[in-house]
Parts: C-alpha cells; structure tokens; sequence
C-alpha cells in the first residue's frame, strides 16, 4: 500500500530523515516511535505532500504521491495533526463534515445527504454523536481528539496518520483513542500508521514499529523485536528494564531513576 | 441538519430587506426632502422633473455606488480575515489603500488630471494600487510560497511608506491642491461619472461571484494552512488568488471612492457575529450589510449638517466603532465564530 523509497529530506540546510526505506502492506496498524528530535513527525508529514523530499519517493498503492491530485490524495489519506489548534468555533457536526470537503465538487456549496451520512457514520463510529451540537471549544482535550479523528474519518480515508493523538490526554482517553484506532484497523480495514511517544502504549497496540534515532531509521519489527532492554539503551541513552505483560505478553518498559538505579551493583 | 439552509435563506431575506429598506431612506432624505410616499409616483410618472432628476441622476448613482463599494470592501475583508485567521486585517492593512492614495496625490500634485481628465484620478488610483500589490507579493513570495505571516508584515510597512510620502507631498504641495488631496483620502461616494459607478459595481459581482467559489477553501483555511492541505486544498494556488482578489477589490473601491475605513474590518466581524464562520454564508450576508452600512453611513455624512456634506469615512469610523464595541462588550468574539 505505501512504499517509502530512499527518502532524504529536511529544512532548509538541515537534513532530518536521511535514507528511510520501509514498506506497509494494506491493513497494517503500524507504529514510529524514537526519541525527541529524530524524525517521527517529519516522517509522518513525508508520506503527505507538505514537505518537498530532497531525494527519493514515497508510493501510495504504487504511484508517487506527488503525481496525486490535491483532493483525490485526500480522499484517500487522512492526517490527524498534533493538537491543531481550532480557533474557528463551530459545532461538532459543522466540524466532522469539513472532511468531507475533499468530494466536494466545483459550485457544488452544500453537503449532499451522502456526506450527511458518511459524516454521522464517523461520528457514530467515534462515539461523538453525542456532543454533535456542541462548539469545537467547549470539549475536553480527549474528546477533541475523538472529533478530529471522526473528521478524518469523514474523508474515507484508505490510510490514517496521526501524529501523536495521545499527547496532553489522561490514561482512559489515551486507551479510548487507541482502542479505536485498533478497531478501525480490524473491523473497517484502515491501514493506520501512528506516531506514539509512549513506548508501552506503541507496544501494546502496533502491530509493527518503525524506530527512528537521529534521522536514520534505527530497527524495523514487531514490538518484541524492537522493544529491547539493548537497543532502547542504545537509541534512549537510558537504563530501563523491559518485561512482558502478563495479559497480552507484549513488552512493556519500566523506568528507573538515576538514584535507584546507583543502588543496583552492576 | 438540513435546518441549515434555510436558516441561511432567512438571513439573506431579511438583509435584503434591510438593504432596501436603507436605500428607500437614503432616496427620501436630503437637503431636498421627498417624502417616502411621493417616491413611488415619481416613479412612474415624474420624468423630466427636478425631484425625479434629484432622485435618479443624483442619490441613486450614490446609493449604488456605495453598494458595489461597501460589498467589495467586506467582501476583501472577509478573504483577509478568513485568509490570515486574524480578526485585526482588513484591506487596508496590506498598504492597498496607501498605494492607491499616493497615486492620487501624486495625480493632484502633478496635475495629470488637467491633462488626463477626470477619468485620470480613479486611474492613477488603481495604478497606486497595482503597484502596491505587486511590491507586496514579490517581497513577500519566496520560491514559490507564499508566507502568510510574512505578507502581513509587508504590506504593513509599505503602508507606512505610502502614507509618509503622503504626508510629504502633502507638506510640500501648494493649498488648493492640498484641499484636493485631504478631501480624496478621506473618502466620498460623490461620483459624477456613471461608467465609472457601472464598472465598479460590475466588478462587486464578480467578486463576490469569483470569492463564492472559494467558500470552501476559506473554511477549510480557517484551520490553518496545513489542515487545509490535509484536506485536500492547494493552499499556495488559494492564498495567491485570494490575495489578488481581495486587492483588486480594495484596489478598485479605493481608487473610485477614496479611503473609506472601518467596513472592511468592522463588517465581516459583525456578520460573524450573527451567521457564524462560515464562508459559504459569510460572504453574501456581508457584502449585504457592507452595502447597506456604506449606504447610511453616507445618508448620514449627507445630510446630519445639511446642506455640507462630511467625510463618509469619518461616519463609518464613528459609528462602526461604536456599534461595535458595544457588542463587543455584550458577546465575547470569536475568529470564526459566535460563542
């Protein structure tokens, strides 16, 4: 489905992904996990059209993404940006349908009854039907998060970014949103991938994760794969200690603070 | 859901009938009053009389005039706002109007309407204007891409140009003309001459005609420019556009009738106020009511010290600001939105 081929690219004289090569196959809930600075969200914004790539290409179901029209890519690729800040105060509804803009025709101006529809659909599915008529600034941070990610819905998106979508969220809404992104991925097919910072949360729900140091794609693999004691040393620069959880035997990773950590003779 | 519509049809009826209703007042008041209800006879059978020739040679070209010019100017300030997602730009902040002033001064100045006829004023007016626009596009265009934040700084600068070599020529220039200049800048709708009325209310439609089309790229501007790009909008192809059509608009209503302030900040705001953010009812409902603003601002500027006329500019200022902060005081704005 998206083929990320020898991507170099950067700002201005900086270069932040250098050489990134991978591949997802159709229906893959997929993880970019690293450290701050290393990439995750340029990689992200790569497989979109904002940024312009130095060198090599990025293919959606085999055909650069460049060549993709404005509204025909989005009706095909949906972006949940970190936060965005929505100063525009409207309703849920007004705000979900505005994914619907990339069907949107010339001179036509109102939503057909299939948008209405598809628009209540990602509503339904995000559990949002409920605040429908309540203004975009009267929701909490999570529920925001369920809003915008129905508005991607909206689009009918074969392919789902996000970019961080539990930052700044407390525990119930960064399972809520998760288990929601699992369930797109397996009941309606969505091919996800996700930036997470979280490493227990991308290891409990990706089903692959792509790590990222310093620009350079630094492991490729399931969870069990990337998510050990070594290499999490290597990339992060910390001692943790790694342990499978008992319930769904995925790693998870405990902290250890410094002062803890000069207790234990080495 | 599909309330919607017909909400929006509610709105526009009853600014249309607001619009009319500020027309046929402006029709009936002056320093030659005709009551409201000789007008409707007048009509039909007062050909060839003063008070017909009052009526429809004089106020209503006024009237129209101030139409074309109120709509284009909150037509451009709606595009601003929604482009920049600033509530303070109007089109007057982009160095539009300065650009167009100076060239006016200058025409004064220089004579070149001795020369050129009276036709020459809107027209130097509009090349001011042009020049403006290029100077702030080029400066603020790099490879290709246009900087919103960049654009804005620009065109405030060369604002502040043009209005200090006004302020030079004006130190420099010799009484009559200077008389000449204070009253062009600060804006009449008196316009003696119908083609120029025609073409600026032409231009009115087509840019309300041409804006329309864009309803949905400014919502979708309205969350920001990499939202708008996530959704399938070429944001550099629209930024451009709607910047040459909004200082097209201002450039145009500027050079015909001078710098009129505050319809193109305080109208669209307004609006946003009672139909709320979005574009596709935004546009039509203000340049509705920047018409129908324009045209009793001006009754008023007409006849308040009848028979001299103020500057419509000063009324728009007083009462716009007015009006405005005391809703400001009674709702709490929002960009984009009633709350």
């Amino acid at each position: 489905m998206l083929e990320v081929k020898d991507l170099t690219c950067g700002y201005d004289s900086k270069f932040i992904l250098n050489r990134i090569n991978f591949r997802i196959e159709n229906g893959g809930l997929w993880g970019i996990i690293g450290p701050n600075g290393s990439g995750k969200t340029t990689l992200l914004k790569a497989m979109t059209k904002i940024l312009k790539l130095r060198k090599g290409e990025v293919l959606f179901e085999g055909k650069n993404i460049l060549k993709f029209g404005f509204r025909e890519f989005a009706r095909k690729v949906a972006f949940v940006s970190q936060s965005p800040e929505i100063e525009f105060n409207m309703t849920i509804e007004e705000f979900v349908l505005l994914g619907r803009i990339p069907y949107r025709r010339q001179f036509q101006f109102l939503e057909s009854k299939h948008d209405e529809e598809i628009t209540e659909e990602a509503m339904i599915l995000t559990d949002t039907m409920r605040f429908r008529n309540r203004l975009i600034g009267e929701l909490s941070g999570g529920e925001r998060q369920l809003a915008i990610i129905a508005r991607a819905l909206a689009q009918e998106p074969r392919l789902l970014l996000l970019d961080e979508p539990t930052a700044h969220l407390d525990i119930t809404h960064q399972i809520r949103v998760l288990d929601l992104i699992r369930r797109l991925n397996r009941k309606n097919g969505l091919t996800v991938i996700v930036v997470l910072h979280d490493l227990n949360l991308a290891s409990e729900y990706c089903d692959r994760l792509i790590l990222l140091n310093n620009g350079l794609i630094h492991k490729v693999g399931a969870p069990q794969e990337v998510l050990t004691y070594q290499i999490i040393e290597d990339v992060y620069n910390t001692t943790v200690v790694v342990e499978k959880n008992p319930i769904s035997s995925k790693p998870y990773i405990l902290v250890v603070s410094e002062e803890e950590k000069a207790k234990v003779p080495r | 859901m599909n309330k919607k519509p017909v909400r929006w049809l509610i709105c526009i009826l009853i600014l249309c009938g607001i619009l009319l209703g500020v027309g046929v007042f402006s029709l009936s008041v002056g320093s030659a009053g005709i009551p409201f209800k000789k007008i409707i006879p007048l009509i039909f059978g007062g050909r060839g009389t003063t008070e017909y020739s009052i009526l429809f040679d004089i106020r209503l070209p006024r009237i129209i005039l101030g139409l074309a010019v109120g709509s284009a100017l909150s037509i451009a300030g709606v595009l601003l706002q929604g482009m920049f997602r600033n509530p303070l730009v109007e089109p007057y902040t982009l160095g539009i109007s300065g650009g167009a002033a100076l060239g006016v001064c200058l025409n004064i100045v220089l004579r070149l309407n001795i020369i050129g006829g009276i036709l020459s004023i809107p027209a130097s007016g509009f090349l001011g204007a042009i020049v403006v626009i290029l100077a702030v596009y080029s400066l603020s265009a790099r490879k290709g891409i246009l900087k919103i934040q960049g654009l804005l700084l620009t065109g405030v600068m060369i604002s502040f140009i043009s209005s200090s070599l006004i302020m030079l020529i004006m130190a420099v220039s010799r009484a009559e003309d200077l008389h000449g200049i204070i009253f062009w800048i600060m804006g009449s709708l008196e316009e003696p001459n119908l083609v120029l009325i025609k073409v600026i209310v032409l231009i009115s439609a087509i840019g309300l005609f041409i804006s329309y089309l864009f309803a949905t790229e400014l919502n979708a501007l309205a969350l920001g420019e990499e939202e708008a790009l996530h959704l399938g909008i070429n944001t550099e192809k629209t930024k451009r556009l709607l910047f040459i059509l909004a200082s097209l608009l201002t450039g145009c209503a500027v050079s015909v009738a001078g710098v009129i302030g505050f319809v193109g900040l305080v109208v669209p705001h307004f609006m946003r106020m009672f139909v709320g953010g979005d574009h596709r009812i935004l546009l039509i409902t203000s340049a509705l009511a920047g018409g129908a603003f324009l045209i009793l601002c001006d009754t008023l500027a007409r006849t308040i010290i009848s028979p001299l006329e103020l500057p419509v500019g000063v009324i728009t200022g007083i009462i716009g600001g007015a009006i405005f902060v005391y809703f400001l005081s009674k709702k709490q704005v929002v960009l984009g939105g009633k709350q």
